[in-house]
């Protein structure tokens, strides 16, 4: 289909575009790599009366170090986050994901900030940013705010970023000594919406977790960062701790039902996740019997 | 602000310039005011990959951008990389290799398949089917698109080596 009609402002800084946003509101619609707008504009799943185009704010786009912390800019495409050896060295759980978000072409213009706002609650970022612990940098009217990635999402396409507000960067802990991590998700094909995912960020002592965060995506509304893994930090990881932990995040998520999958084979499939991530992290293979999908 | 927007472009090494309404997308603009129809546009929403081109050097699908997005920017298109002989070999390569039947899906896949070509040179088989994944062709099954890629990479290095 062909998009409704609509105006367009090629934003010339963050603070113009703020401008515009206040201007403007809900008629507006913020344009960033366009991989999920465009997409919506010619479906005409939404008709925005403007369209603000912040593709070309060059001070929103890159990755630096900090300190302990990595910030990566709202604009950084997913294309730039496969090619960074600051990715690799500070967030390589990142890299792994952004293999499996969509193809080449789409990498190319896709942003981080963008598929964050945009929120999809199959998306694999989102995931990312709960078990990476990740901060979201957000501009709007009354300035600057921090917002914890676990506050951040809070529904499907759902967040706390207002129409006026313009998600600008987002920071992440840099990965200690000792951190470990694990991605995998089911998908039809390469590329496609996961059927049920998981983002798994470990601090290692040891033959133990010292920490064990498990975001797992398309298995509700939002990503969910399981709370069941907490059980799993401080103790030898036994065949049956596993097994009860394994029951603990079934009773814990609540996926829906759709064209891809029913609940319970979404339950399966996570449960599975689990002791995928559990037994590679700890390089345990016998914890892993069982998990066949 | 639903006016009509300039835009100053080149594609295919030649200076645009043009009239465009911020809701037509670059696939339609290249296709229908420049008559550029090597650009195909299948599913209009991201999933297809017909209407890969090249923006800027990297390629990308025209469907999700506007045409308003383009001006100062450099687009190639099918046409351009054809008639430059940059991918006479892989054409060539498609075509002994019967990795086309309708050709709906062939200018993309010759767009994506050069893009991996000009980022590893010997792509194993597993690495051409992940960069073309995002193209789909309904007739050939995949499997003679991925031997004549493999093939042209092969000859590319041979005569390089």
């Amino acid at each position: 289909m062909k998009a409704s009609a609509f105006a367009y402002a090629r934003a010339t800084s963050v603070a113009n575009a703020l401008e515009l946003l206040v201007l403007h509101g809900e008629k507006a619609r913020v344009l960033s790599g366009g991989q999920s707008l465009i997409p919506a504009i010619n479906l005409r799943l939404v008709a925005p009366e403007l369209i603000v185009d912040i593709s070309d704010l060059k001070e929103l786009r890159g990755i630096a170090v900090k300190g302990e912390t990595l910030v990566i800019g709202a604009l950084t495409r997913h294309a730039d986050l496969l090619k960074s050896s600051d990715i690799v060295k500070c967030a390589p759980l990142l890299k792994a994901a952004v293999a499996h978000v969509a193809h080449p072409a789409i990498r190319n213009r896709g942003t981080i900030g963008g598929s964050l706002a945009q929120a999809d609650p199959a998306s694999e970022l989102p995931a990312c940013m709960l078990a990476l612990g990740a901060t979201i940098v957000v501009r709007g009217p009354g300035g600057e705010r921090r917002i914890a990635a676990e506050d951040f999402f809070t529904g499907i396409y759902e967040t706390k970023l207002a129409p006026q507000d313009l998600l600008v960067a987002l920071e992440l802990p840099v990965a200690r000594k000792g951190s470990a991590h694990f991605f995998q998700e089911f998908a039809r094909r390469h590329g496609d919406y996961a059927i049920v995912g998981l983002a798994a960020q470990a601090l290692l002592q040891g033959d133990r977790f010292a920490d064990l965060r498990l975001g797992y995506f398309a298995v509700g509304d939002k990503p969910v960062l399981a709370k069941a893994a907490g059980r799993l930090t401080g103790v030898a990881v036994t065949p049956a701790l596993l097994a009860e932990v394994s029951d603990a995040l079934s009773d814990e998520l609540d996926p829906q039902q759709d064209q891809q999958a029913t609940p319970a084979m979404r339950r399966h499939l996570a449960k599975v996740l689990l002791r995928r991530s559990v037994a590679t992290l700890l390089n345990r293979p016998d914890l892993q019997a069982g998990a066949t999908a | 602000m639903t006016a009509q927007v300039s835009i100053t472009l080149m594609v295919n090494g030649e200076r645009v310039e043009a009239q465009v309404l911020p809701r037509l997308n670059l696939a339609d603009f290249l296709r229908e005011q420049l008559k550029l129809t090597g650009t195909h546009v299948g599913c209009e929403h991201g999933v297809c990959g017909a209407c890969t081109v090249r923006v800027g050097g990297e390629i990308v699908r025209s469907c999700l951008m506007l045409a308003v997005q383009v001006d100062g920017a450099e687009v190639e298109t099918i046409e351009g990389l054809s008639d430059s002989g940059e991918i006479a070999d892989l054409q060539d390569a498609f075509r002994d290799r019967n990795a086309l039947q309708c050709g709906f899906c062939t200018p993309a896949m010759l767009m994506a398949a050069q893009d991996l070509l000009q980022q590893n040179p010997a792509p194993a088989r597993e690495e051409i089917r992940e960069h073309l994944s995002g193209n789909y062709c309904r007739c050939t099954g995949y499997q003679a698109i991925i031997d004549a890629v493999e093939n042209a990479a092969r000859a590319r290095v041979g005569r390089t080596a």
